[in-house]
C-alpha cells in the first residue's frame, strides 16, 4: 500500500513538472527573446509583464474548431500529436534530479530507454506529415525523417560515449560514477548532443522541417486548436527533456556544492542554464538549408562524435 | 589579392562569426528595449509635430489663401461681409470679412502643412494631438469651434538657436522702443539742464507700453 502511494506521488510530481516547465520555458522564451531583439514580448495577459500568455493561448486553442481536412487519413491526423507529446512524459520519468534515486522510476537501462522513447516522438511529425493530405505537411515530413536519419546518429554515439566513461547505462548510476573532470573529457560530446537534440526537437536553426516562411509549418500545416497547440506543448516539453537529459548526461546533474541537500536545486539550474541557451540559439541564428543541415551532421557531428567516443575509450584504458 | 586580404580579415578563428552573433544577442538582452508602450504611455513628440491643425479664428481675415493653396481642397471656408461703422465721425465706412464657416477635413488631409506656411496671419497652427480617430468618417470634417478648441493645445513655439536672427517683430519693436525712451531721455534732459540735475535714469514714460520692452 505504502508502496502504491510511493510510486502514485513520483508520477504525480512527474506529470506536474511536465505540464509546468513546458509553459514556463516557454514564457521564457517569449520575454527573452523579445528582449534580445530590444522588445518587452507579452505585457498584459495576467496583469503583470504578460507571465499568463501562455494561459490566455491555451484558452484560445481550446475554444478554436478541431479540423480534418477531408482527404486526410482520419485516425492517424487525430492520433499523431499524442505521439509526439507522450513520449516527453515518459522520458522524464527516468531523469534523475537528486542523489538517492530522486527519479520518477529507476529504468537500468535508463540511457536506452530514454532515446529510444525520444525517437518515437519524432514520429508525431511523421505521422502528421503524412495523413495531413497536404504537399507541404508531406515535405515537412520528409524532411522531419531525413533529420531524424541525420541526428539520430551522433545523439546515439555522443551518449554512448558516457556510457563509456560510466561504465554503466543507467541514468543515476552514470551520475553517482560522476566526477568533476567528465565534463572537459566529455565536453565535445556535450555540444555534439545538445547540438543534435536541437536538430531533433525541429528548433531553430534546424527547424528547416517546420519553417514557417517556406512550407507554411511543414507537418503542422492542417493542424488547429487543441492538437495543434499539443504539438507546441510537444516541442516545449523536448526542451525540457534535451535540456534535462544534457544536464544529467555531460554536466553531472545533482552534482555541486550541498548535493547532498540541494541536488535538485543544482540539476534544475543547469536545466534551465540549458533551456535559456536553447533559445538564446534561436533568437541568434538563421535557419539553416536543408543540404547545410545534412552536411552538418554528416560531415561534421558524426565524425566528431566518433573521435569523441576513441578519446573516451583511450582514457578509460589509460585510466584502467 | 584584395579579395584574400579581405577574407583573411574576416574569418579570424573559426566560429567566431557564431560567437559574435550569441554576443551581439546576449548584449541586447540586457539594454533597454525600444518598445513604445503606446497606449499606456504617450508618445514624446518632437517639437513641430504634425498631429492636427489649429485655427485661432481671431487671427484669421477670411483671405482664403489656405483653402486655395490646400492640394486637396479639404479646407471649407464660408464668409459674409459686414459694414463697419466709420471711426472717426464724417468718415468712411469700411467693409469687413466675416468668418461664418471654417472646416477642415482631416479625412482628406495629407499633413503637408501647406495651409500653416501659406497663412499670413498666423491664424493657423499645427498641435501634436494626434488622437481623433472617429468610426465615422463625417465627424473627421472639423469645424470651426473644434478647430478653435485645438488652439489651447499648441505648443509654444520652440526656441531659436543660439546665435541666431534675431525675430523680426522683436527687432522692430526693440528699434521703436529704443527711439522712445532716446525721445524721452533727451526730453528729461532738456528740462533739466535749467534747474538741479535730477537722477537720469526712469524715463516714467506715459502710456505706449510697447509689446517688445526693452531689455
Amino acid at each position: 500500500m505504502n508502496d502504491t502511494l510511493e510510486v502514485a506521488l513520483r508520477l504525480l510530481a512527474v506529470f506536474a513538472v511536465f505540464l509546468v516547465f513546458p509553459l514556463f520555458i516557454g514564457q521564457a522564451e517569449h520575454k527573452v527573446m523579445a528582449h534580445m531583439q530590444g522588445r518587452l514580448g507579452p505585457m498584459y495577459a495576467g496583469g503583470f509583464h504578460g507571465w499568463a500568455q501562455l494561459v490566455a493561448d491555451g484558452v484560445k486553442f481550446a475554444q478554436k474548431e478541431d479540423v480534418v481536412p477531408a482527404n486526410a487519413d482520419r485516425r492517424v491526423f487525430q492520433l499523431a500529436p499524442a505521439v509526439a507529446l507522450l513520449p516527453y512524459l515518459l522520458v522524464l520519468v527516468a531523469i534523475p534530479i537528486g542523489p538517492d534515486n530522486a527519479v520518477g522510476e529507476v529504468v537500468d537501462a535508463g540511457i536506452f530507454f530514454v532515446l529510444a522513447v525520444m525517437g518515437v516522438g519524432v514520429l508525431g511529425s511523421l505521422m502528421a506529415g503524412s495523413a495531413s493530405a497536404n504537399k507541404f505537411s508531406l515535405l515537412g515530413g520528409l524532411r522531419t525523417a531525413a533529420q531524424l536519419l541525420a541526428y539520430e546518429l551522433p545523439m546515439l554515439l555522443t551518449a554512448a560515449s558516457v556510457a563509456m566513461a560510466a561504465g554503466t547505462v543507467s541514468l543515476p548510476g552514470m551520475l553517482d560514477a560522476f566526477e568533476w573532470w567528465w565534463v572537459p573529457w566529455q565536453i565535445v560530446g556535450g555540444v555534439l548532443f545538445f547540438v543534435a537534440g536541437l536538430a531533433e526537437l525541429q528548433r531553430p536553426p534546424f527547424d528547416a522541417p517546420v519553417a514557417d516562411s517556406e512550407i507554411i509549418f511543414g507537418a503542422y500545416t492542417e493542424y488547429t486548436g487543441l492538437r495543434f497547440a499539443l504539438f507546441m506543448l510537444a516541442e516545449y516539453a523536448g526542451i525540457v527533456v534535451l535540456s534535462g537529459l544534457t544536464a544529467v548526461l555531460f554536466l553531472g546533474g545533482w552534482h555541486g556544492p550541498f548535493a547532498g541537500e540541494l541536488g535538485w536545486l543544482w540539476t534544475l539550474l543547469k536545466t534551465l542554464a540549458l533551456a535559456f541557451v536553447v533559445i538564446w540559439l534561436r533568437a541568434t541564428y538563421p535557419r539553416l538549408r536543408e543540404d547545410q543541415l545534412q552536411k552538418l551532421a554528416w560531415t561534421v557531428l558524426i565524425p566528431l562524435a566518433l573521435a569523441q567516443i576513441a578519446l573516451t575509450g583511450v582514457v578509460k584504458v589509460a585510466i584502467n | 589579392m584584395a579579395l584574400d586580404d579581405l577574407a583573411q580579415k574576416k574569418s579570424g578563428w573559426p566560429g567566431s562569426g557564431l560567437a559574435k552573433g550569441l554576443a551581439v544577442t546576449l548584449r541586447t538582452m540586457t539594454r533597454k528595449t525600444h518598445t513604445a508602450q503606446y497606449p499606456d504611455a504617450l508618445p514624446e513628440l518632437p517639437p513641430r509635430s504634425r498631429g492636427v491643425i489649429g485655427l485661432f479664428e481671431e487671427n484669421c481675415t477670411v483671405c482664403m489663401l489656405c483653402a486655395r493653396e490646400c492640394p486637396d481642397w479639404c479646407i471649407y471656408i464660408d464668409s459674409h461681409k459686414e459694414t463697419v461703422l466709420p471711426a472717426t465721425p464724417g468718415g468712411r465706412e469700411r467693409s469687413q470679412n466675416v468668418l461664418d464657416r471654417f472646416a477642415i477635413d482631416f479625412a482628406l488631409c495629407m499633413y503637408c502643412g501647406i495651409c500653416i506656411e501659406v497663412c499670413p496671419f498666423d491664424a493657423l497652427f499645427w498641435s501634436p494631438e494626434f488622437e481623433y480617430a472617429e468610426t465615422d468618417i463625417r465627424d473627421l470634417t472639423h469645424e470651426r469651434d473644434k478647430l478653435r478648441e485645438w488652439m489651447w493645445t499648441v505648443p509654444e513655439p520652440p526656441a531659436l538657436d543660439p546665435g541666431a536672427e534675431e525675430p523680426k517683430e522683436v527687432a522692430a519693436a526693440r528699434k521703436t522702443a529704443d527711439k522712445l525712451a532716446a525721445a524721452q531721455a533727451a526730453e528729461a534732459a532738456a528740462a533739466a539742464a535749467p534747474g538741479p540735475s535730477d537722477a537720469p535714469g526712469e524715463p516714467g514714460a506715459p502710456g505706449a507700453a510697447g509689446e517688445g520692452a526693452p531689455s
